[in-house]
């Protein structure tokens, strides 16, 4: 099947909006430390869906749990139907979900073309290099420099171009606009609209509440390892008093 | 001038033994974070794999298949260690990984040694390989010519697969982070394991390179590791480039001190050592962590 046809499937897949997504139960520790105490939450087909919270709360925990990346995990991580709790992360990411870390994980002894075809293919439908330069220009010019030589802003847009080329559907983005400018911030909304157009599924975890609110469907609010909230965008406004007290601004 | 350019040319031998094993260390090293003391003795395992494989009655394999199946063999012994053994250190110190790959090296010399003694057992070069060239300022063993290109071929072929495939980029970027190359769906754990295994043929390919200039010994690998890991110190841990650069480079320097400086030949790399470690403790191609 062409990669068009791939993508158009993908966008009325997602317009179906399935649950595509079941978390139950998760619970994680760091070695001693128990990190999770039980959440639950659902992403359906489609969503841009956002874990809100404060510091230190659970969010990129409960990501890194879904990625598999965690040592200590349990409960129930229900991917298209199928368990996936006690797989390993390479098996996961062949199932269809991408990770893009907070810490981004540019290699610096990587260059920028070494970097963006790292990640294998895991299905069709991924996004083409033209596609990628087309959604993140920077980037081709840079294709020969080292990847830690970037700015921050085109090391953010590298980490989420390079998982796009994959094919999988579900991405996982772990605060992509931390540190950024608000010209990149900007742009980097415009990406996560127009990949929700095209299809994806993308489960967001932010801390900048403003960014988070021009390209969320739902939100969940995850306070010390558990969700204590969730709420749709319909209903943000009747709940902003509510949200600010939870994230303390 | 003839005796200069003979030790030129046992300094480039040398250099070709130091490049392979040291190559061979600084892939473990930049994949696993071990540093495998029982390089020397796989390096001794490859040289008599090659020889069983000749002398054996029912094989009587020579030079040339030897040259293949013995680093193969090596290198599934050597993916078994890893499996059932090193793999259980990630994460841990250096110390670990060193203590056990030295006890991994007493065994397996002590093995051997129990069975041949310490005496070294000939390997004959093969036909097509004896004999040698005269160059007009000197005479070239056609053999020894063999092993100084045979090696640089394979050293620059390591570095090809690990610095310009897609293959040794997941090499690469598994070295920085292989929890996050996992979680782009590869399997790091077996990347790992086929890692060590191409490390320690390349230790058993020079092994077997050696078997007929310095006849098959239990212990001739333990008496070339303590070198190799100097030569490597130099290179820089981890660096490919710098590991086959300055594996040459010091056969050659040792053997240029063989010619004007006989009483310090032995020394002279460990000198050389001390000097770069005070200038640049990373080694000359190393980075820092």
């Amino acid at each position: 099947m062409p990669d068009t046809a791939i993508a158009e499937a993908r966008a009325k897949a997602a317009t179906t909006g399935g649950n595509i997504l079941q978390v139950r139960n998760l619970e994680a520790w760091y070695g001693e430390s128990h990190i999770l105490h039980g959440i639950n939450f659902d992403v359906n087909a489609g969503e841009v869906v956002t874990l809100l919270g404060r510091n230190g709360a659970g969010k990129t925990t409960t990501l890194k749990s879904i990625m598999g990346v965690i040592g200590k995990r349990t409960g129930s991580v229900r991917f298209n139907n199928e368990e996936i709790i006690r797989a390993t992360s390479d098996r996961i990411a062949r199932m269809g979900i991408a990770f893009c870390p907070e810490e981004r994980g540019i290699f610096a002894s990587l260059d920028v073309r070494e970097n963006l075809m790292l990640p294998p293919i895991v299905r069709a439908g991924g996004l083409s290099l033209d596609q990628i330069f087309e959604l993140f220009p920077n980037l081709k010019e840079r294709l020969s420099s080292q990847g830690t030589k970037l700015s921050g802003g085109e090391q953010q847009m590298l980490a989420i171009a390079r998982i796009l080329r994959t094919g999988a559907s579900f991405l996982m983005l772990d605060e992509p606009t931390e540190g950024l400018a608000p010209v990149i911030i900007q742009q980097i909304g415009h990406t996560i609209a127009r990949l929700k157009k095209e299809g994806f599924t993308i489960l967001l975890v932010e801390q900048n509440f403003r960014f988070a609110s021009t390209v969320a469907d739902r939100y969940y609010v995850v306070e010390h390892g558990k969700i204590i909230d969730g709420f749709s965008n319909a209903e943000l406004a009747a709940n902003m008093d509510k949200l600010h007290a939870y994230l303390g601004v | 001038m003839q005796a200069l350019y003979a030790q030129l040319l046992v300094g480039l031998i040398n250099g070709s033994f130091y490049a392979l094993l040291s190559l061979g260390l600084a892939v473990i090293f930049g994949m696993l974070n071990i540093i495998n003391f029982a390089h020397g003795a796989l390096y001794m395992m490859g040289a008599f794999v090659a020889y069983f494989l000749l002398n054996n009655d029912y094989l009587s394999i020579g030079y040339w298949p030897a040259l293949i199946i013995a680093p193969i063999v090596v290198g599934i012994f050597g993916m078994i260690l890893e499996r059932t053994m090193l793999q259980w250190l990630t994460g841990l110190d250096h110390l670990y990984g060193l203590l056990l790959t030295f006890g991994m090296a007493l065994i397996i010399q002590g093995v051997f040694q129990n069975y041949f003694g310490s005496s070294g057992l000939p390997y004959a070069i093969p036909d097509q390989l004896k004999g040698g060239m005269n160059l007009g300022f000197m005479f070239l063993p056609i053999y020894r010519g063999w092993v100084v290109v045979f090696s640089l071929v394979v050293c620059l072929a390591t570095w090809f697969l690990i610095e310009k495939t897609q293959l040794g980029a997941y090499l690469r970027a598994a070295t920085e982070n292989p929890t996050l190359v996992r979680a782009f769906g590869i399997n790091v754990p077996r990347m790992i394991t086929l890692t060590y295994g191409l490390g320690v043929g390349l230790a058993a390919l020079a092994g077997v390179l050696s078997a007929p200039i310095n006849q098959v010994r239990p212990l001739m690998g333990a008496d070339l590791i303590i070198v190799v890991f100097a030569v490597v110190v130099i290179g820089g841990m981890g660096s490919i480039m710098g590991s086959i650069i300055t594996g040459f480079a010091l056969g050659v320097i040792e053997g240029l001190t063989k010619y004007f400086y006989p009483e310090a030949s032995n020394t002279v790399v460990f000198v050389l050592m001390v000097l770069v470690l005070l200038v640049k403790p990373t080694g000359l191609t190393g980075r820092a962590a």
